[in-house]
């Protein structure tokens, strides 16, 4: 009896009114801060200073990073959401980030680096 | 009995009356599921993007300057940053207003008394936005193609243009078809109104896009910021 549950229980209004999700004021903030953070990505692209510098890809790597955990812990609601969704999404990413990692190691320019090729 | 209950808390956002074993929606199951999948394409697209980065034996190169031993046509890097970030703020922006629709889809109940809230809460509003801002990527990305073909660049003419083109167009028809879902909804509204009971509908195409966003950002840093 309890493996079959009827999903109906509240409105989607409640949920979001007495639950976890961001107002629209949150919303445009994140915005905002996506807006600033790529403006920044920009600059540092033209900042000969900056772009040749050792810290520019790890530099990149966290804003873009940072990027991407916004819009998916916020506009995604994966922050709120449930565990299995969360399981869903981050499992397949790591793969993913994994198999870029080894394809690098493998056959890129880090390989190269290392002499692996 | 407990557990009826604990999963029936579990899944606040279904509006509409299914069985569900999880407790939870299925269709959210099923998108969060297929993002999953995506990631796989788009990992193993810009894996093969990064392999073949700077393997290029003939230009044009995506930031070295290429001089064509046929034609003595000097072509400098081919990626275009200005446009480029253009886009990139025109696909963040759809994202926030996706998330402003989904938002007004929810609270389409409450009273409207100022103009500010009529603003917020009209989800056709945004849906519009989002599915123009998505064109407007679309559009931007056409006039990249173009100029690389007219600048001699092509799927076939070296490690760079074959995984670029590969890469971009992917996510190219991943942006078309959201825009098409993005229509699909908004007639939907124009029809009937999108009420609070449809807000999985919303949620599930609003994932979608912003999975396509995601995808973008992790494209615009790796293909064009990093040299």
């Amino acid at each position: 009896m309890a493996q079959q549950t009827s999903v109906s229980g509240h409105s989607a209004e409640a949920a979001h009114e007495g639950g976890h999700h961001p107002t629209w004021q949150t919303y445009v903030k994140i915005g905002v801060l996506l807006t600033i953070i790529t403006a920044v990505e920009v600059s540092a692209y033209y900042i000969p200073a900056w772009e040749t510098s050792r810290v520019y890809v790890p530099s990149m790597l966290i804003l873009s990073a940072f990027k991407f955990i916004m819009v998916v812990a916020f506009y995604m609601h994966l922050k709120y959401d449930h565990r299995m969704f969360r399981a869903l999404f981050t499992g397949p990413l790591m793969l993913a980030m994994i198999t870029i990692i080894g394809f690098l190691f493998l056959f890129g320019q880090i390989a190269i680096h290392l002499g692996l090729t | 009995m407990a557990h009826s209950s604990a999963v029936a808390v579990a899944a606040p956002h279904a509006g509409h009356q299914h069985h569900t074993s999880t407790g939870l929606d299925n269709r959210k199951i099923a998108v969060w599921a297929f993002i999953g999948s995506e990631c796989m394409l788009f990992g193993c697209l810009i894996a093969t993007y990064l392999v073949y980065k700077g393997r290029s034996i003939i230009g044009p190169f995506p930031h070295e300057t290429w001089t064509n031993p046929q034609t003595g046509q000097v072509v400098q890097g081919i990626l275009d940053i200005p446009v480029t970030s253009a886009s990139t703020f025109v696909l963040l922006m759809s994202s926030l207003s996706m998330v402003l629709a989904h938002n007004a889809v929810v609270h389409k109940r409450q009273p409207k008394t100022t103009t500010g809230q009529r603003i917020l809460g009209s989800s056709k509003l945004w849906l519009l936005m989002t599915a123009l801002l998505g064109v407007g990527f679309l559009c931007f990305q056409a006039y990249e193609f173009t100029a690389f073909t007219h600048e001699g660049l092509t799927l076939s003419t070296n490690l760079f243009g074959s995984s670029f083109f590969v890469l971009t167009g992917f996510h190219g028809a991943h942006v078309t078809a959201g825009v098409l879902w993005l229509l699909v909804l908004l007639a939907i509204d124009m029809k009937r109104g999108l009420q609070p009971e449809d807000e999985a509908s919303v949620d599930i195409a609003a994932l979608y896009w912003h999975f396509v966003d995601v995808v973008w950002i992790a494209i615009f840093t790796l293909v064009y910021l990093i040299r």
